[in-house]
C-alpha cells in the first residue's frame, strides 16, 4: 500500500523536490495554527499582568511568574467566592471517576449480552439506545432536574454522577457491543460445554481480553464527563460545580480589573487532565472518536 | 453439535434455560434508565411544552400555544435558527475543508506523520470551554489579535469581532473550527487509506494526472466520510452551547444565540418553562430528523456486508 502513494505524488519528475517541499510547508503551517492558541494560553498564563498590556499576544514574558497559576488554583473569585479553581477541580474528579467506572463497567456487560446472549427483543432495544446517543440534551433536561429533585440529589455531585452514567451508557454498551461481535461465538459455545455459565463465561473469557475496548471506553467517558459544561451548569450546586463550570464562572466575571494570566492558567488546568490522557494514549482516544461516530 | 446425545441435549436446555434468565436481568436495569431517563423524558418535556408552566411544570394542557408564541410571537427564536443556520454552514465546510485538505496532505507518505496527527487532533481532547477561554483571549478586543496586528505596524488595524453583533456569530465559528477540523481529518484519514489501491493505479495507467485522480477518483470514493462528517459536525452544531457560553454568552445582547441557549435562557433564567420545553422538543425533532435516516442506512449497510 506504501508504495501506491509513492506513485501517486511519485515518479521523480522535475517538480517532485518542490512539490514536496511545499506539501511539508502547509502541514508545518497548519501545526502552527493549531500549537499557537496553546502556545498563546501557556506565556500569557506566566506574564504580569503589566506585561500584559504593554507586550502583544505572542510576545515572550518579560519576567516569568507563577503568581497566576497560585491564583488561579488557590484564590481567584469564582463568581463571589474568591477560593480558586481547587475545589472545582475535586469536585470534578469526585465527579469523573465513579461516573466512569459504572457507566464503563455497566456498559461492558451489557455489550456481552448485546452480542453474544441475543434475545427477543434485544435488538430492538440496541437500536433505541443507540439512538440515545444522539439526543441533544436539552430534550432532558427539564424532567432529570425535577427527577433530581425528587430523589434528593439536587445539585449534588451524586446528582452528577447519577446524570453522566446514564447517558454514558448508551455509549459504553455500544462499545462493547461492537468489540464482542468480532470475538467468535465458539468461544461461548465452547464455555458453556464446559459447564460455564454466564457470568463465568464473562469472567473468565471476555474480561480478560478486553484490555484494548476499556481503554477506549474510560478514555472517552473520562473526556465527556470531565469536559462537559451543559449538565454541569444545570444541576449542580455551588459546592459541587465541576471546574468547566468554575472555568466560565471565572472567565466571564465582569467585576474588577480582569486578569487574563490567571484566566489562562485556569484553562490550562481545567484542560491538562483531558489533555494529559489524550498525549499518553492518543491512538484509544482517536479510537474511541471514531466508534462514537461511525457504526462500525 | 449435531453429534450430541440426546441426554447431553436435554441436559443442556434445562441448564440454558436458567442462563436464559440472566442476560435478560443483567439488562433490566439499563432497559429501565434507557426507557425512563431517555423516552421517558422525552415524552416528559413534550408534554410540559404543551402546557402553560411558568417557573413550575403544571400539567394542565395548553395546546399548542407554546409552538405558536415560539415561532410566531417569539423573534428571538428566528434569530436563533438563523444564527444556527449560518453558524453550521461555516463550520461544517470549514471543518470539511480544513479536513480533507490536511488528510489528503498527510496521506502523501510524510516523515512524522504521528506527530502531525497528534497535532492536529489535540484541541478535539479540551472541553469547548477551555477552547472558549482560550479564543476569548485571542480575539480579546484591545489585547488581543488587534493588538499583535497594530505591533507589526499597521497600526489603524482594528479587530472587535466578539463585541460587534453583526460579527460576534464569526467567533465561534473560528474556536469550533479550530477545536473540531483535527477529528474531521481524522475521519478522512482514515477514509483515504481504504481506498482501494486498485482503482488509483487504474486511473493511473490511463494517465490521468495526480489532481484529475484525487478530482474524479478519490474524493468521489470519499462520499460515505463527507456524509458521516456532515452529519456528526452538524450534530455538534445543533448542540452547540457551552463555546456560545463561553464566549459571548449570547450577547452581545442576544445577537448570538441559538436554540441550545434559547433553551436554556428561557428555562432556567426567565422562568418559561413550557416555551423552555418546546424550543427543547423542536431540537429534538429536528436531530433525529437528520439523524434517524442516518443511522438507518448506517446499520442497514453492515446486515448487508
Amino acid at each position: 500500500m506504501p508504495d501506491i502513494h509513492q506513485k501517486v505524488v511519485g515518479n521523480r519528475a522535475p517538480g517532485y523536490v518542490l512539490v514536496r517541499i511545499l506539501i511539508y510547508a502547509l502541514l508545518l503551517f497548519a501545526a502552527i495554527y493549531f500549537l499557537i492558541p496553546f502556545f498563546i494560553m501557556l506565556i500569557t498564563s506566566i506574564k504580569t499582568m503589566n506585561d500584559i498590556r504593554t507586550g502583544n499576544l505572542i510576545s515572550l514574558p518579560r519576567e516569568i511568574t507563577l503568581d497566576a497559576w497560585r491564583k488561579a488554583w488557590g484564590s481567584a473569585c469564582i463568581g463571589v467566592n474568591c477560593v480558586g479553581l481547587k475545589g472545582y477541580f475535586l469536585n470534578s474528579v469526585r465527579m469523573v471517576v465513579p461516573a466512569v467506572a459504572l457507566s464503563t463497567m455497566i456498559g461492558a456487560i451489557n455489550g456481552y449480552v448485546f452480542s453474544k446472549w441475543r434475545f427477543r427483543g434485544s435488538e430492538t432495544f440496541f437500536s433505541f439506545l443507540l439512538l440515545g446517543c444522539f439526543i441533544p440534551f436539552q430534550v432532558v433536561l427539564l424532567p432529570m432536574s425535577r427527577t433530581l429533585g425528587w430523589l434528593g440529589l439536587a445539585q449534588s455531585t451524586q446528582g452528577l454522577i447519577l446524570v453522566h452514567t446514564i447517558y454514558g451508557l448508551p455509549f459504553t454498551s455500544l462499545f462493547f457491543r461492537n468489540y464482542y461481535i468480532a470475538i467468535p461465538n465458539e468461544l461461548v459455545e465452547a464455555g458453556k460445554i464446559d459447564g460455564a455459565g454466564f457470568f463465568n463465561i464473562f469472567w473468565r473469557i471476555f474480561l480478560p481480553i478486553s484490555g484494548p475496548i476499556f481503554v477506549v471506553a474510560i478514555i472517552w467517558q473520562m473526556t465527556q464527563i470531565w469536559n462537559d459544561f451543559l449538565f454541569g451548569v444545570c444541576f449542580s450546586g455551588s459546592d459541587s460545580q465541576p471546574i468547566t463550570v468554575a472555568l466560565n464562572n471565572l472567565v466571564n466575571t465582569s467585576t474588577g480589573v480582569k486578569e487574563y494570566n490567571v484566566d489562562m492558567a485556569g484553562a490550562i488546568i481545567a484542560g491538562i487532565p483531558t489533555l494529559f490522557v489524550y498525549i499518553v494514549s492518543g491512538k484509544y482516544f482517536v479510537r474511541g472518536l471514531t466508534a462514537g461516530s461511525v457504526k462500525k | 453439535m449435531q453429534t450430541q446425545s440426546g441426554i447431553e441435549a436435554q441436559r443442556r436446555r434445562i441448564f440454558r434455560r436458567r442462563e436464559d434468565v440472566f442476560p435478560k436481568l443483567v439488562l433490566a436495569p439499563t432497559l429501565a434508565a434507557g426507557t425512563v431517563f431517555i423516552y421517558g423524558f422525552i415524552l416528559w418535556t413534550a408534554w410540559i411544552s404543551f402546557t402553560n408552566s411558568k417557573i413550575l411544570p403544571n400539567y394542565k394542557w395548553a395546546g399548542i400555544a407554546q409552538y405558536v408564541a415560539l415561532f410566531a410571537k417569539e423573534p428571538r427564536w428566528w434569530l436563533a435558527i438563523r444564527n444556527l443556520f449560518v453558524f453550521s454552514a461555516l463550520f461544517i465546510s470549514l471543518c470539511i475543508v480544513v479536513g480533507l485538505l490536511l488528510a489528503i496532505f498527510l496521506d502523501q507518505r510524510i516523515r512524522l506523520e504521528g506527530l502531525f496527527r497528534t497535532v492536529y487532533l489535540y484541541p478535539m481532547a479540551l472541553s469547548f470551554i477551555v477552547t472558549g477561554a482560550i479564543w476569548k483571549w485571542i480575539l480579546n478586543p484591545n489585547l488581543g489579535v488587534e493588538r499583535l496586528v497594530q505591533a507589526i505596524g499597521f497600526t489603524e488595524f482594528t479587530f472587535r469581532w466578539l463585541v460587534d453583533p453583526k460579527l460576534a456569530l464569526y467567533t465561534i465559528v473560528i474556536a469550533a473550527v479550530w477545536q473540531s477540523s483535527g477529528f474531521v481529518m481524522a475521519l478522512f484519514l482514515a477514509g483515504l487509506r481504504g481506498i482501494d489501491n486498485a482503482v488509483i493505479q487504474a486511473a493511473q495507467v490511463d494517465g490521468a494526472s495526480l489532481p484529475r485522480i484525487y478530482r474524479s477518483v478519490i474524493i468521489p470514493s470519499l462520499r460515505p466520510v463527507f456524509l458521516s462528517s456532515v452529519i456528526i459536525l452538524s450534530h455538534i452544531a445543533i448542540k452547540s452551547f457551552d463555546l456560545v457560553m463561553v464566549l459571548t454568552q449570547g450577547g452581545p445582547g442576544v445577537a448570538t444565540d441559538m436554540p441550545a441557549t434559547f433553551m436554556y435562557s428561557f428555562a432556567f433564567r426567565y422562568d418559561r418553562l413550557a416555551l423552555g420545553a418546546a424550543s427543547a422538543f423542536v431540537m429534538y425533532l429536528a436531530v433525529m430528523a437528520i439523524i434517524v435516516p442516518y443511522l438507518y442506512s448506517e446499520l442497514r449497510g453492515t446486515r448487508n456486508a
